[in-house]
């Protein structure tokens, strides 16, 4: 094993599917000379070369759109969008095109294309670098919407979105670039993760907090924090948003009995509410105090400190919110 | 060009006008649902395009993309059961006329988002280059996409690439109900110029002229991938779409277009060239023959299940 942080487990999984499979290659803007803004594309351009890392010009819509004319051409592209505000100008590619071609083209062929795209806050980068979209995403059928928490699942999620026949996009976090986990050396031990599973990252009794992200640690921390007071939390990460894992989370409800969901996306008709919703009607019977959520509230993320810091999601909101359902 | 080659493409002209004259019966008996764009009086563009391509080469398209689609050589019951909206179409029934596709034939499909298909065609020819088999793409467009941002970006990068991809402008000099000159404070031939790239504008109702044309851009792609313009000037006979009463537009324009019909230009060429009389009755019946065939199959054809509404929204799990 090896620690890493997380940004070299996205540069990790891109290297290995490369070595893997010829018809994998990079697409974006400074993801070659310049390695990506945030490096997660370091080193590849000298390994693989020009005709697998293509740097783009300023060309949002194309970048997408040519990812998707590549997938249904025998190429698997993995594209990548700078910040996830500007996936606002890949809409129609993403939106129109690729997770329709299949299905409107009665099932004929798939479009295996990937895009990686950093959401979140953090960094003081302000109300265009900022956003967490991804329920934009999650509410479009035939698209799939992962989002990885830590630097093993950063590696593994991405490598199972290459292999997928399908358009999925990879909401990675900036907060959590830097962030340290483990990775095994030798690259046949590295494992891809199953996308549409979640994974229960502290068992609890008393209740279950369902999170993603950058949310996953502070819901970490809350649970710690009510452990003292003897109150016994159960945290899942869901890892993939689109298709989600519903069974996961009704069996923990079925255990506890109340339900947190928390994210940083702002709250309002996030993904939080498709779960809180889904487990109101599925789940009825098991619950015994209201689905609370946590999210940003209903305004553009904000720039200076002490306001972005106010904005985000937290520990303490989270811990809040779980002894408002608990009451 | 040969009187065979000639008259194979004056059969694959008709072909395209005498599927969409029955498409627009059959839209006028209430059997097609949805909206229906036809080429009618566009035909000689895809037919002359394809000519220069193979089934390997891809190309995408737009809504009013029925030309292109056949031209490409497609199933003919397929085509038409996909505009009924029958089980047996070509993409099952959910696409319908805007989203024709047949990737078995390097078609990728028509699209309802115009300048969708610029980018796309654009990453297909970017793989056919990774793939060095000396394919290319072509993508159709209409003048109305010549202001879609998406449409620049596509120029500027196939050119910083040399992708090998033909775009081709099928200028009808009509973008819904607005005439071009109120949409472009330019024209294709100057952005070619900008963008340094290789540019011919053809009258696009000839069909020796398109397909002279496509044949001298695409040949020197396939080994020296570079991108190249395929400006068609051609003609919207009917609406934007059936039903479209054109009240926007001038008789006289209207009264021109007879003289301008690729279908009478192309017979005109074949007489010319020698064609015995009966050669072009004979096309006729058999194209006939073929459409009445192929539409009686589709209409006779199932309706899609709608137990099947999930099918296909993702590729199913390798068991
Ligand atoms: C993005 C987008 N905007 C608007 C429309 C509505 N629309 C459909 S066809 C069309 C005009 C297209 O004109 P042109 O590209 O010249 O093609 P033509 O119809 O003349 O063949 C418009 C505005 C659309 N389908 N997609
Ligand atoms: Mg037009």
């Amino acid at each position: 094993m090896t620690e890493i942080r997380y940004i070299k487990a996205v540069n990790q999984a891109l290297w290995d599917a490369m070595e893997a499979d010829p018809s994998v290659f990079l697409i974006g803007e400074d993801i070659g000379a310049a390695g990506g803004s945030f490096k997660a594309t370091r080193d590849l351009l000298d390994r693989f070369g020009p005709e697998r890392v293509y740097d783009t010009p300023i060309s949002e819509a194309a970048i997408a759109g040519m990812a998707v004319g590549a997938a249904l051409t025998g190429m698997r592209p993995v594209a990548e969008i700078m910040f996830m505000d500007f996936t606002t100008l890949t809409m129609d590619m993403l939106v129109n095109q690729a997770a329709k071609a299949r299905s409107m083209f009665g099932g004929q062929g798939s479009v295996p294309m990937v895009l990686r795209t950093p959401h979140g806050g953090g960094l003081n980068a302000g109300p265009q670098h900022s956003q967490c979209l991804e329920a934009w995403f999650a509410h479009v059928p035939g698209l799939k919407v992962v989002c990885p928490a830590n630097p093993a699942d950063a590696y593994g999620l991405l490598r199972a979105a290459i292999d997928d026949p399908d358009p999925v996009i990879v909401v990675e976090n900036k907060a959590l670039y830097a962030m340290k986990g483990d990775l095994p050396d030798a690259p046949e031990a590295r494992e891809r993760i199953e996308i549409g599973k979640g994974r229960i990252v502290r068992p609890g009794h008393d209740a279950t907090v369902v999170a993603y992200g950058a949310a996953v640690t502070m819901a970490e921390a809350a649970a710690a924090n009510l452990a003292g007071e003897g109150i016994d939390v159960e945290v899942i990460d869901l890892r993939s948003l689109q298709p989600w894992d519903e069974g996961l989370v009704l069996e923990s409800l079925s255990r506890t009995h109340n339900l947190v969901v928390a994210h940083e996306a702002v709250e309002a008709f996030g993904i939080g509410a498709e779960i809180a919703a889904r487990m109101a009607d599925i789940g009825f019977d098991e619950l015994d105090g209201p689905i609370t959520r946590v999210g940003a509230p209903f305004a553009p993320s904000p720039f200076g400190k002490t306001l972005e810091d106010a904005y985000r999601p937290n520990a303490e909101r989270i811990e809040a919110a779980l002894r408002r359902t608990l009451a | 060009m040969k009187l065979t080659e000639l008259a194979d493409l004056y059969r694959r002209m008709l072909l395209i006008r005498r599927a969409e004259e029955r498409l627009q019966k059959l839209f006028a008996d209430g059997q097609v649902p949805g909206f229906l764009h036809l080429s009618i009086g566009q035909e000689a563009v895809p037919v002359g395009v394809s000519s220069a391509l193979s089934d390997r080469d891809t190309v995408s398209s737009n809504h009013r993309g029925h030309g292109h689609t056949l031209a490409k050589g497609v199933d003919l019951t397929g085509f038409f059961a996909e505009i009924l909206g029958k089980a047996t179409g070509l993409c099952k029934g959910r696409g319908g006329s805007m989203h024709v596709a047949d990737l078995s034939k390097g078609m990728l499909g028509a699209n309802g988002i115009v300048g969708a298909g610029l980018p796309i065609t654009t990453g297909s020819a970017l793989a056919h280059k990774m793939q060095r088999q000396g394919h290319v793409a072509a993508v159709y467009f209409g003048d109305g996409a010549l202001a879609e941002g998406v449409l620049h970006e596509c120029l500027n990068i196939a050119k910083l690439w040399s992708l090998p991809i033909l775009f081709v402008c099928e200028n009808n000099g009509w973008s819904e109900f607005s005439p071009t000159d109120r949409q472009l404070a330019t024209n294709l031939e100057k952005l070619g110029k900008a963008f340094a790239m290789k540019y011919r504008s053809v009258d696009g109702n000839v069909i020796a002229d398109v397909a002279a044309a496509a044949g001298k851009l695409v040949g020197p792609m396939r080994r020296y991938p570079a991108p190249a313009i395929l400006e068609c000037r051609t003609t919207r006979v009917r609406g934007h779409y059936e039903g479209d009463r054109q009240d926007y537009r001038d008789a006289g324009e209207i009264a021109a277009l007879e003289a301008r019909d690729p279908i009478r230009l192309a017979a005109e060429a074949l007489a010319e060239a020698g064609a015995a009389p009966d050669l072009i009755a004979g096309i006729a019946a058999e194209v006939d023959a073929e459409i009445e065939a192929a539409a009686e199959a589709a209409l006779a054809a199932p309706l899609p299940k709608s137990a099947d509404i999930l099918a296909d929204v993702y590729t199913p799990a390798e068991v």
